[in-house]
Protein backbone atom coordinates (compact mmCIF):
# COMPACT_ATOMS: atom_id res chain seq x y z
CA UNK A 1 0.00 0.00 0.00
CA UNK A 2 2.88 2.34 0.80
CA UNK A 3 4.65 1.04 -2.09
CA UNK A 4 5.88 4.55 -3.81
CA UNK A 5 8.47 4.00 -6.59
CA UNK A 6 11.02 6.41 -7.80
CA UNK A 7 10.75 8.52 -10.99
CA UNK A 8 12.07 11.40 -13.03
CA UNK A 9 10.15 14.41 -13.70
CA UNK A 10 10.34 14.72 -17.71
CA UNK A 11 7.20 17.68 -18.20
CA UNK A 12 5.57 20.01 -15.71
CA UNK A 13 2.04 21.55 -16.85
CA UNK A 14 -0.91 23.37 -14.88
CA UNK A 15 -4.50 21.49 -15.37
CA UNK A 16 -6.96 23.48 -13.94
CA UNK A 17 -5.40 24.62 -11.37
CA UNK A 18 -3.16 21.96 -10.22
CA UNK A 19 0.41 21.12 -11.04
CA UNK A 20 0.62 17.53 -13.01
CA UNK A 21 3.76 15.99 -14.09
CA UNK A 22 5.12 13.47 -16.75
CA UNK A 23 7.24 11.08 -14.66
CA UNK A 24 9.50 8.16 -16.04
CA UNK A 25 9.69 5.21 -14.01
CA UNK A 26 12.41 3.04 -15.81
CA UNK A 27 10.87 3.30 -19.09
CA UNK A 28 7.00 3.52 -17.85
CA UNK A 29 5.60 7.03 -18.34
CA UNK A 30 2.65 8.26 -16.18
CA UNK A 31 0.85 11.26 -15.65
CA UNK A 32 1.87 12.29 -11.67
CA UNK A 33 -0.06 15.01 -9.78
CA UNK A 34 2.92 17.38 -7.88
CA UNK A 35 0.79 19.77 -5.85
CA UNK A 36 2.35 18.66 -2.26
CA UNK A 37 5.63 19.08 -3.98
CA UNK A 38 5.94 22.76 -5.54
CA UNK A 39 9.77 22.11 -5.57
CA UNK A 40 10.24 19.62 -7.77
CA UNK A 41 11.30 20.56 -11.52
CA UNK A 42 11.69 18.72 -14.32
CA UNK A 43 15.28 16.61 -14.47
CA UNK A 44 14.10 15.52 -10.28
CA UNK A 45 13.70 12.54 -8.99
CA UNK A 46 10.50 12.08 -6.98
CA UNK A 47 8.65 9.16 -5.33
CA UNK A 48 5.55 8.49 -5.92
CA UNK A 49 2.89 6.72 -4.18
CA UNK A 50 -0.66 6.15 -6.16
CA UNK A 51 -0.15 8.91 -8.48
CA UNK A 52 0.51 11.92 -6.35
CA UNK A 53 4.07 12.59 -5.49
CA UNK A 54 5.10 12.94 -1.87
CA UNK A 55 8.66 13.88 -1.68
CA UNK A 56 11.61 15.08 -3.83
CA UNK A 57 14.53 12.35 -3.60
CA UNK A 58 17.73 14.52 -2.26
CA UNK A 59 21.03 13.28 -4.68
CA UNK A 60 23.59 14.44 -2.20
CA UNK A 61 21.94 12.25 0.50
CA UNK A 62 21.63 9.24 -1.41
CA UNK A 63 25.04 9.23 -2.15
CA UNK A 64 26.09 10.20 1.33
CA UNK A 65 23.97 6.98 2.16
CA UNK A 66 26.03 4.68 -0.81
CA UNK A 67 29.31 6.09 0.65
CA UNK A 68 28.17 5.17 3.91
CA UNK A 69 28.26 1.33 3.37
CA UNK A 70 31.37 1.78 1.52
CA UNK A 71 33.06 2.65 4.63
CA UNK A 72 31.14 0.49 6.92
CA UNK A 73 34.25 -1.81 8.64
CA UNK A 74 32.58 -4.67 9.86
CA UNK A 75 32.74 -4.81 13.57
CA UNK A 76 34.45 -1.52 14.16
CA UNK A 77 32.58 0.62 16.48
CA UNK A 78 33.44 3.93 14.64
CA UNK A 79 33.36 3.85 11.58
CA UNK A 80 30.14 1.78 11.54
CA UNK A 81 28.50 4.91 13.51
CA UNK A 82 29.20 7.03 10.69
CA UNK A 83 25.99 8.90 10.10
CA UNK A 84 23.68 7.66 12.83
CA UNK A 85 22.74 10.53 14.73
CA UNK A 86 20.53 11.40 17.76
CA UNK A 87 17.07 13.19 15.77
CA UNK A 88 15.16 11.99 19.35
CA UNK A 89 15.86 15.04 21.33
CA UNK A 90 12.69 16.72 21.87
CA UNK A 91 13.80 20.46 21.37
CA UNK A 92 15.03 19.63 17.18
CA UNK A 93 13.34 22.14 14.44
CA UNK A 94 11.78 21.35 10.96
CA UNK A 95 14.93 22.03 8.82
CA UNK A 96 17.58 21.85 11.86
CA UNK A 97 20.68 19.76 10.85
CA UNK A 98 20.64 17.18 13.67
CA UNK A 99 23.11 14.77 12.39
CA UNK A 100 25.27 14.31 9.23
CA UNK A 101 22.78 12.10 7.68
CA UNK A 102 19.38 14.44 7.83
CA UNK A 103 18.44 15.81 4.46
CA UNK A 104 18.97 19.17 4.13
CA UNK A 105 16.70 22.02 4.59
CA UNK A 106 15.97 22.49 0.60
CA UNK A 107 15.78 18.34 0.57
CA UNK A 108 12.20 18.18 1.56
CA UNK B 1 21.36 7.55 -9.96
CA UNK B 2 18.02 5.93 -10.74
CA UNK B 3 17.54 5.44 -6.85
CA UNK B 4 16.07 1.40 -7.29
CA UNK B 5 19.98 -0.52 -8.31
CA UNK B 6 22.01 1.01 -6.36
CA UNK B 7 20.71 0.68 -3.09
CA UNK B 8 20.13 -3.52 -3.92
CA UNK B 9 24.12 -4.13 -4.40
CA UNK B 10 25.17 -7.65 -3.08
CA UNK B 11 28.86 -5.99 -1.88
CA UNK B 12 27.28 -3.70 0.09
CA UNK B 13 24.74 -5.79 1.43
CA UNK B 14 27.03 -8.35 2.61
CA UNK B 15 29.36 -5.82 4.28
CA UNK B 16 25.95 -4.33 6.25
CA UNK B 17 25.10 -8.14 7.14
CA UNK B 18 28.65 -8.62 8.71
CA UNK B 19 28.44 -5.69 10.78
CA UNK B 20 25.41 -6.52 12.41
CA UNK B 21 26.82 -10.14 13.09
CA UNK B 22 29.42 -8.68 14.35
CA UNK B 23 27.74 -5.96 16.66
CA UNK B 24 24.67 -8.47 17.79
CA UNK B 25 25.72 -10.11 21.32
CA UNK B 26 22.17 -11.67 21.53
CA UNK B 27 19.24 -12.32 19.59
CA UNK B 28 17.58 -8.78 19.09
CA UNK B 29 13.81 -8.59 18.58
CA UNK B 30 13.00 -5.85 15.61
CA UNK B 31 9.31 -5.17 14.51
CA UNK B 32 9.16 -3.75 10.81
CA UNK B 33 6.11 -2.12 11.05
CA UNK B 34 5.43 -1.90 7.09
CA UNK B 35 4.32 -4.55 4.89
CA UNK B 36 6.28 -3.70 2.03
CA UNK B 37 8.79 -3.87 4.52
CA UNK B 38 7.93 -7.41 5.57
CA UNK B 39 8.00 -8.32 1.45
CA UNK B 40 11.63 -7.15 1.02
CA UNK B 41 12.69 -8.83 3.95
CA UNK B 42 11.03 -12.13 3.11
CA UNK B 43 12.04 -11.73 -0.82
CA UNK B 44 15.43 -11.52 0.14
CA UNK B 45 16.04 -13.86 2.77
CA UNK B 46 17.03 -11.34 5.13
CA UNK B 47 15.43 -12.58 8.59
CA UNK B 48 16.80 -16.36 7.62
CA UNK B 49 20.40 -14.34 6.99
CA UNK B 50 20.28 -12.75 10.42
CA UNK B 51 18.55 -15.63 11.80
CA UNK B 52 20.98 -15.75 14.76
CA UNK B 53 21.01 -12.06 15.43
CA UNK B 54 17.84 -10.74 14.77
CA UNK B 55 14.00 -11.76 14.94
CA UNK B 56 11.88 -9.64 12.57
CA UNK B 57 8.71 -9.32 13.78
CA UNK B 58 6.14 -8.82 11.28
CA UNK B 59 3.79 -5.99 11.96
CA UNK B 60 0.83 -4.43 11.00
CA UNK B 61 1.55 -1.96 8.22
CA UNK B 62 -0.64 -3.66 5.46
CA UNK B 63 -4.16 -1.04 4.98
CA UNK B 64 -5.53 -3.97 3.05
CA UNK B 65 -4.97 -6.46 6.46
CA UNK B 66 -6.45 -4.26 8.56
CA UNK B 67 -9.49 -2.96 7.08
CA UNK B 68 -12.04 -3.82 9.19
CA UNK B 69 -14.42 -6.67 8.28
CA UNK B 70 -17.46 -4.27 8.23
CA UNK B 71 -16.11 -1.98 5.91
CA UNK B 72 -15.31 -4.81 3.30
CA UNK B 73 -18.74 -5.62 3.87
CA UNK B 74 -20.07 -2.22 3.42
CA UNK B 75 -17.79 -2.12 0.23
CA UNK B 76 -19.66 -5.16 -0.95
CA UNK B 77 -23.27 -3.95 -0.58
CA UNK B 78 -22.49 -1.14 -2.43
CA UNK B 79 -20.48 -2.37 -5.10
CA UNK B 80 -23.38 -4.75 -5.75
CA UNK B 81 -25.82 -1.35 -6.61
CA UNK B 82 -26.81 -1.18 -10.35
CA UNK B 83 -25.68 2.64 -10.33
CA UNK B 84 -22.19 2.34 -8.52
CA UNK B 85 -19.06 1.91 -10.16
CA UNK B 86 -16.83 0.74 -7.58
CA UNK B 87 -13.41 1.19 -8.04
CA UNK B 88 -10.66 -0.26 -5.47
CA UNK B 89 -6.97 -0.73 -5.70
CA UNK B 90 -5.99 -3.84 -6.92
CA UNK B 91 -5.41 -5.84 -4.06
CA UNK B 92 -8.64 -5.11 -1.98
CA UNK B 93 -10.73 -7.14 -5.10
CA UNK B 94 -9.39 -10.70 -3.27
CA UNK B 95 -10.07 -9.61 0.46
CA UNK B 96 -12.46 -11.75 2.17
CA UNK B 97 -15.62 -10.39 3.14
CA UNK B 98 -18.17 -12.19 5.37
CA UNK B 99 -19.66 -14.30 1.94
CA UNK B 100 -18.16 -12.32 -0.38
CA UNK B 101 -15.48 -10.50 -2.31
CA UNK B 102 -14.88 -7.82 -4.92
CA UNK B 103 -14.14 -10.34 -7.66
CA UNK B 104 -17.47 -12.05 -7.14
CA UNK B 105 -19.42 -8.98 -6.98
CA UNK B 106 -18.01 -8.15 -10.50
CA UNK B 107 -18.33 -11.69 -11.49
CA UNK B 108 -21.95 -11.48 -10.89
CA UNK B 109 -22.41 -7.95 -13.36
CA UNK B 110 -21.12 -5.14 -10.10
CA UNK B 111 -19.13 -2.45 -11.99
CA UNK B 112 -15.89 -3.05 -10.22
CA UNK B 113 -12.84 -0.99 -11.39
CA UNK B 114 -9.26 -1.15 -10.29
CA UNK B 115 -7.87 1.85 -10.53
CA UNK B 116 -4.25 2.96 -9.72
CA UNK B 117 -5.23 6.52 -8.42
CA UNK B 118 -7.75 7.64 -6.43
CA UNK B 119 -7.66 10.33 -8.78
CA UNK B 120 -8.45 8.05 -11.76
CA UNK B 121 -11.69 7.73 -9.72
CA UNK B 122 -13.07 11.52 -9.97
CA UNK B 123 -12.48 11.31 -14.01
CA UNK B 124 -14.68 8.73 -13.43
CA UNK B 125 -17.07 10.29 -12.24
CA UNK B 126 -16.54 13.42 -14.43
CA UNK B 127 -16.71 11.01 -17.11
CA UNK B 128 -20.12 9.49 -15.92
CA UNK B 129 -22.22 12.01 -14.75
CA UNK B 130 -25.55 9.86 -14.51
CA UNK B 131 -23.19 6.83 -12.25
CA UNK B 132 -22.43 7.03 -8.71
CA UNK B 133 -18.66 6.62 -8.91
CA UNK B 134 -17.17 5.15 -5.43
CA UNK B 135 -13.99 4.94 -4.39
CA UNK B 136 -12.60 2.67 -1.79
CA UNK B 137 -10.39 4.94 -0.19
CA UNK B 138 -7.79 2.49 2.50
CA UNK B 139 -4.24 3.48 3.00
CA UNK B 140 -1.84 5.23 6.28
CA UNK B 141 -0.58 7.91 5.86
CA UNK B 142 1.12 8.11 2.74
CA UNK B 143 -2.30 7.39 0.67
CA UNK B 144 -4.15 10.06 3.12
CA UNK B 145 -2.73 12.80 0.97
CA UNK B 146 -3.75 11.01 -2.51
CA UNK B 147 -7.33 10.51 -0.78
CA UNK B 148 -7.36 14.17 0.19
CA UNK B 149 -6.60 15.50 -3.21
CA UNK B 150 -9.30 13.10 -4.68
CA UNK B 151 -11.72 14.26 -2.40
CA UNK B 152 -10.44 18.23 -2.86
CA UNK B 153 -10.39 17.90 -6.78
CA UNK B 154 -14.36 16.52 -6.61
CA UNK B 155 -15.31 19.35 -4.44
CA UNK B 156 -13.48 21.60 -6.92
CA UNK B 157 -15.69 20.16 -9.30
CA UNK B 158 -19.02 20.38 -7.89
CA UNK B 159 -19.57 16.62 -8.37
CA UNK B 160 -22.16 15.11 -6.54
CA UNK B 161 -22.16 11.69 -8.19
CA UNK B 162 -18.87 10.90 -6.15
CA UNK B 163 -17.89 9.46 -3.20
CA UNK B 164 -15.03 7.78 -0.42
CA UNK B 165 -16.24 5.02 1.78
CA UNK B 166 -13.03 5.66 4.12
CA UNK B 167 -10.50 3.49 6.19
CA UNK B 168 -7.62 5.41 6.75
CA UNK B 169 -5.58 4.34 9.40
CA UNK B 170 -2.45 5.89 11.21
CA UNK B 171 0.96 4.38 12.32
CA UNK B 172 2.04 6.33 15.31
CA UNK B 173 -1.00 4.96 17.26
CA UNK B 174 -0.17 1.20 16.22
CA UNK B 175 3.18 1.38 17.07
CA UNK B 176 1.92 3.01 20.43
CA UNK B 177 -0.32 -0.45 20.95
CA UNK B 178 2.13 -2.49 19.90
CA UNK B 179 4.77 -1.40 22.34
CA UNK B 180 2.10 -0.74 25.15
CA UNK B 181 0.35 -4.13 25.02
CA UNK B 182 1.43 -6.91 27.85
CA UNK B 183 3.72 -9.36 27.19
CA UNK B 184 5.33 -6.74 24.43
CA UNK B 185 8.59 -8.49 23.05
CA UNK B 186 9.43 -6.00 20.09
CA UNK B 187 12.44 -4.41 21.17
CA UNK B 188 13.04 -1.72 18.38
CA UNK B 189 11.42 -0.75 15.30
CA UNK B 190 11.55 -0.01 11.74
CA UNK B 191 9.59 3.00 11.25
CA UNK B 192 7.94 2.87 7.41
CA UNK B 193 9.67 5.50 5.46
CA UNK B 194 7.27 6.63 3.00
CA UNK B 195 4.38 7.30 5.74
CA UNK B 196 7.52 9.73 7.31
CA UNK B 197 7.96 11.28 3.84
CA UNK B 198 4.15 13.03 4.29
CA UNK B 199 4.43 12.84 8.29
CA UNK B 200 8.11 13.84 9.42
CA UNK B 201 9.33 12.37 12.75
CA UNK B 202 8.19 14.47 14.98
CA UNK B 203 5.44 12.02 16.01
CA UNK B 204 7.90 9.38 17.27
CA UNK B 205 9.98 11.54 19.39
CA UNK B 206 7.50 10.87 22.67
CA UNK B 207 7.18 7.06 21.67
CA UNK B 208 11.37 6.77 21.72
CA UNK B 209 10.95 9.13 25.07
CA UNK B 210 7.90 7.14 26.55
CA UNK B 211 9.07 3.31 25.44
CA UNK B 212 12.89 3.49 25.61
CA UNK B 213 12.67 1.89 22.05
CA UNK B 214 15.04 3.18 19.24
CA UNK B 215 12.96 3.84 16.45
CA UNK B 216 14.58 3.93 12.82
CA UNK B 217 13.22 5.31 10.15
CA UNK B 218 14.31 3.11 7.18
CA UNK B 219 13.35 2.50 3.61
CA UNK B 220 12.48 -0.27 1.20
CA UNK B 221 14.94 -1.56 -0.89
CA UNK B 222 17.34 -4.11 0.45
CA UNK B 223 20.39 -2.31 1.61
CA UNK B 224 17.96 0.35 2.98
CA UNK B 225 16.13 -2.29 5.39
CA UNK B 226 19.56 -3.84 6.17
CA UNK B 227 20.70 -0.17 7.32
CA UNK B 228 17.57 0.24 9.40
CA UNK B 229 18.26 -2.73 11.25
CA UNK B 230 21.97 -2.50 11.77
CA UNK B 231 21.28 0.90 13.24
CA UNK B 232 18.54 -0.45 15.69
CA UNK B 233 21.01 -3.36 16.82
CA UNK B 234 23.94 -0.70 17.50
CA UNK B 235 21.49 1.21 19.19
CA UNK B 236 20.42 -1.69 20.99
CA UNK B 237 24.19 -2.64 21.65
CA UNK B 238 25.15 0.29 23.17
CA UNK B 239 22.14 0.72 25.44
CA UNK B 240 20.58 3.86 23.21
CA UNK B 241 17.21 4.71 22.21
CA UNK B 242 17.18 7.33 19.75
CA UNK B 243 14.93 8.21 16.71
CA UNK B 244 17.47 7.79 13.39
CA UNK B 245 16.67 8.42 9.69
CA UNK B 246 18.55 5.82 7.66
CA UNK B 247 16.69 7.24 4.72
CA UNK B 248 17.62 10.92 4.63
CA UNK B 249 17.18 11.02 0.51
CA UNK B 250 13.40 10.70 1.35
CA UNK B 251 12.25 11.98 4.46
CA UNK B 252 13.29 15.49 6.01
CA UNK B 253 12.06 15.73 10.00
CA UNK B 254 9.20 18.23 9.04
CA UNK B 255 7.54 15.78 6.54
CA UNK B 256 5.84 17.31 3.50
CA UNK B 257 3.88 20.39 5.04
CA UNK B 258 1.53 20.98 2.00
CA UNK B 259 0.31 17.00 1.95
CA UNK B 260 0.07 17.35 6.06
CA UNK B 261 -2.25 20.62 5.67
CA UNK B 262 -4.56 18.93 2.75
CA UNK B 263 -5.46 15.90 5.04
CA UNK B 264 -5.97 17.95 8.25
CA UNK B 265 -8.34 20.17 5.87
CA UNK B 266 -10.04 17.03 4.32
CA UNK B 267 -9.71 14.81 7.21
CA UNK B 268 -9.93 14.50 10.84
CA UNK B 269 -9.09 11.98 13.64
CA UNK B 270 -10.72 9.18 14.99
CA UNK B 271 -10.85 6.00 16.92
CA UNK B 272 -10.62 3.54 14.44
CA UNK B 273 -11.30 -0.71 14.76
CA UNK B 274 -8.08 -2.50 12.88
CA UNK B 275 -9.61 -5.43 11.36
CA UNK B 276 -8.34 -8.79 13.91
CA UNK B 277 -6.53 -6.28 16.32
CA UNK B 278 -9.19 -3.90 17.46
CA UNK B 279 -10.10 -0.30 18.23
CA UNK B 280 -7.44 1.38 18.70
CA UNK B 281 -7.98 5.22 19.87
CA UNK B 282 -7.17 8.10 17.75
CA UNK B 283 -5.64 5.64 15.13
CA UNK B 284 -7.79 6.57 11.88
CA UNK B 285 -9.21 9.46 10.10
CA UNK B 286 -12.77 10.55 8.65
CA UNK B 287 -13.98 12.86 6.74
CA UNK B 288 -14.00 16.54 8.13
CA UNK B 289 -17.64 17.85 8.70
CA UNK B 290 -16.81 20.59 5.51
CA UNK B 291 -16.47 17.38 3.26
CA UNK B 292 -19.05 15.05 5.10
CA UNK B 293 -20.94 15.56 1.94
CA UNK B 294 -18.50 12.57 0.08
CA UNK B 295 -19.09 10.05 2.90
CA UNK B 296 -20.51 6.90 0.85
CA UNK B 297 -21.38 5.20 3.81
CA UNK B 298 -23.91 8.54 4.25
CA UNK B 299 -25.04 8.21 1.08
CA UNK B 300 -25.66 4.74 0.92
CA UNK B 301 -28.48 3.02 2.87
CA UNK B 302 -26.05 -0.49 2.84
CA UNK B 303 -28.48 -1.98 5.79
CA UNK B 304 -27.35 -3.49 8.88
CA UNK B 305 -24.30 -5.14 8.14
CA UNK B 306 -23.65 -8.96 10.29
CA UNK B 307 -19.68 -9.59 9.95
CA UNK B 308 -18.28 -12.89 10.65
CA UNK B 309 -14.66 -13.76 10.36
CA UNK B 310 -13.40 -17.31 9.74
CA UNK B 311 -12.50 -19.10 13.42
CA UNK B 312 -9.53 -20.75 11.60
CA UNK B 313 -8.25 -17.54 10.25
CA UNK B 314 -5.39 -16.22 13.12
CA UNK B 315 -4.49 -12.83 10.75
CA UNK B 316 -4.92 -10.41 13.89
CA UNK B 317 -1.81 -12.62 15.67
CA UNK B 318 0.21 -12.23 12.64
CA UNK B 319 -0.35 -8.49 12.55
CA UNK B 320 0.17 -7.59 15.69
CA UNK B 321 3.65 -10.01 15.25
CA UNK B 322 2.74 -12.17 17.88
CA UNK B 323 2.72 -15.77 15.48
CA UNK B 324 4.67 -16.17 12.19
CA UNK B 325 2.48 -17.11 9.01
CA UNK B 326 3.68 -20.81 9.52
CA UNK B 327 2.39 -21.27 12.96
CA UNK B 328 -1.10 -21.17 11.39
CA UNK B 329 -2.34 -24.56 10.72
CA UNK B 330 -3.89 -23.11 8.14
CA UNK B 331 -1.34 -21.71 6.47
CA UNK B 332 -1.12 -22.72 2.96
CA UNK B 333 -3.73 -25.71 2.97
CA UNK B 334 -7.58 -24.01 4.19
CA UNK B 335 -5.80 -20.85 3.20
CA UNK B 336 -3.89 -20.11 0.12
CA UNK B 337 -4.01 -16.98 -1.99
CA UNK B 338 -6.68 -18.59 -4.15
CA UNK B 339 -9.27 -19.33 -0.99
CA UNK B 340 -7.68 -16.83 1.68
CA UNK B 341 -9.32 -17.09 4.76
CA UNK B 342 -8.05 -13.77 5.99
CA UNK B 343 -6.59 -10.58 3.95
CA UNK B 344 -2.66 -10.97 4.96
CA UNK B 345 -2.73 -13.61 2.40
CA UNK B 346 -4.19 -11.88 -0.65
CA UNK B 347 -2.54 -8.52 -0.30
CA UNK B 348 0.54 -7.24 -2.03
CA UNK B 349 1.77 -6.31 1.60
CA UNK B 350 0.02 -9.31 4.00
CA UNK B 351 3.03 -11.11 5.48
CA UNK B 352 0.76 -14.15 4.74
CA UNK B 353 1.01 -13.34 1.48
CA UNK B 354 4.83 -12.73 1.70
CA UNK B 355 5.37 -15.94 2.93
CA UNK B 356 3.19 -18.17 0.36
CA UNK B 357 4.98 -16.43 -2.56
CA UNK B 358 8.49 -16.51 -1.65
CA UNK B 359 8.00 -20.42 -0.56
CA UNK B 360 10.29 -21.25 2.56
CA UNK B 361 12.62 -24.35 1.90
CA UNK B 362 14.39 -25.94 3.91
CA UNK B 363 18.17 -24.55 2.34
CA UNK B 364 20.31 -22.50 3.36
CA UNK B 365 20.95 -18.79 1.99
CA UNK B 366 22.97 -16.82 1.26
CA UNK B 367 23.66 -13.60 -0.62
CA UNK B 368 24.04 -14.06 -4.36
CA UNK B 369 25.96 -11.36 -6.46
Amino acid sequence: MCLAVPGRVEEVWDADGTRMARVDFGGVHKEVCLAYVPEVEVGDYTIVHVGVALTRLDEAAARQTLALFDEVVPGDVVSGDLGSGDVGSGDVEAGDVVAADVVPEDGA
Amino acid sequence: MRYLDEFGDPVAAERLLADIRATATQRWSVMEVCGGQTHTIVRNGIDQLLDGQVRLVHGPGCPVCVTPLETIDRALAIAARPEVVFCSFGDMLRVPGTADDLVRIKARGGDVRVVYSPLDAVELAKRHPDREVVFLAIGFETTAPANAMAVRLAAQAGLDNFSVLVSQVLVPPAIEAIAASPGATVQGFLAAGHVCTVMGMAQYVPLVERFGMPIVVTGFEPLDVLEGIRRVVRQLEQGRAELDNAYPRAVSFAGNPAAQAAVAEVFEVCDRPWRGIGTIPSSGLRLAPAYARFDAEGRFDVGDITTEESPRCRSGEVLQGRISPLECEAFGTACTPATPLGAPMVSAEGACAAYHRFRRLDVPVTVRS
